[in-house]
């Protein structure tokens, strides 16, 4: 039971991050990446992570993909179907497949451990996270507020105009603060 | 019951997949998505490991999930820093393609 479903998150998964480096459409892409980013959350429900689970779909499911299909659509451009993959892919597939199997034969290799998979309680996981783990996460909040205000600055509009056309924009003074 | 070894060739898969993306890709936006599944693949790997070998060793109680819960925090902020990049890139150059954008380039 537990392995059919397994299964099943295994393809939505595979098959959802298949798409998104396959496709040429970028909002393919994106829906793409929603269904991978869905089947990891499956996988955390198996290894018995409700609370990822969660937060994953609300995270990445809720922002990361709106995020997205937004910068998508502020950076419509005609060149989208016309960027298509580098000369040098074939190089590319090789080196990942090489690097898939080497780590794949390092957990293979690795000590069987015959432990059973184990649920912790919300309440332990909660008392960890603000106590044992206190600094990691107020400089993760540190982080996420510099990373708000470091978009907001860099994404923040300058000079109203159309973009201007590639490599044009060398020679182009920059409107600086 | 799935055993350890089965969501730790998922994780790896998943990171080679993304690594192939990154890799091949010549727009800005999909490189980031294939970031984003190689970010994932780590996770998958770390919430196994807590699952699986809580108490063993130097496991300490499912500390995995709390270093998931950071990279997923981390991962936001790179999203939204990485787009907002690719916009002002997009409105100074006018393309998304990382072969075009060589200004940094000797």
């Amino acid at each position: 039971m537990q392995l059919a479903l397994f299964v099943i998150v295994a393809i939505f998964t595979l098959g959802g991050a298949l798409g998104v480096v396959a496709t040429r459409n970028v909002v393919h892409a994106a829906l793409f990446l929603l269904l991978s980013l869905l089947g990891v959350a499956g996988a955390y429900l198996l290894l018995l992570a409700e609370f990822l689970a969660l937060v994953q779909i609300l995270i990445y499911g809720g922002a990361v993909t709106i995020v997205v299909l937004f910068a998508v659509m502020l950076t419509r451009s005609s060149e989208y179907p016309k960027i298509t993959d580098n000369p040098q892919w074939p190089l590319g597939l090789l080196t990942a497949t090489v690097l898939s199997v080497v780590l794949g034969a390092a957990f293979w290799l690795a000590p069987e451990t015959a432990m059973q998979p184990q649920a912790p309680a919300f309440t332990d996981l909660g008392q960890s996270l603000f106590t044992k783990w206190a600094l990691p996460f107020e400089i993760a909040s540190l982080v996420l507020l510099v990373a708000l205000i470091g978009a907001i600055i860099i994404a923040r509009q300058q000079n109203v105009g159309p973009p201007i056309g590639p490599a044009a924009g060398v020679s182009q003074p920059e409107g600086e603060d | 019951m799935v055993p350890l070894l089965y969501f730790q060739l998922l994780g790896a898969a998943l990171f080679g997949i993304g690594f192939y993306g990154v890799l091949a890709r010549r727009s800005a936006v999909l490189i980031v998505l294939s970031i984003e599944l190689m970010l994932n693949a780590v996770n998958i790997n770390l919430i196994a490991a807590a699952a699986y070998m809580n108490g063993a060793g130097r496991f300490v109680a499912f500390d995995g999930q709390i270093i998931a819960i950071f990279v997923i925090t981390v991962a936001a902020a790179e999203v939204g820093l990485a787009f907002a990049i690719i916009l002002r890139m997009y409105r100074n150059r006018g393309t998304v393609n990382v072969d075009e954008i060589n200004l940094l380039k000797w």
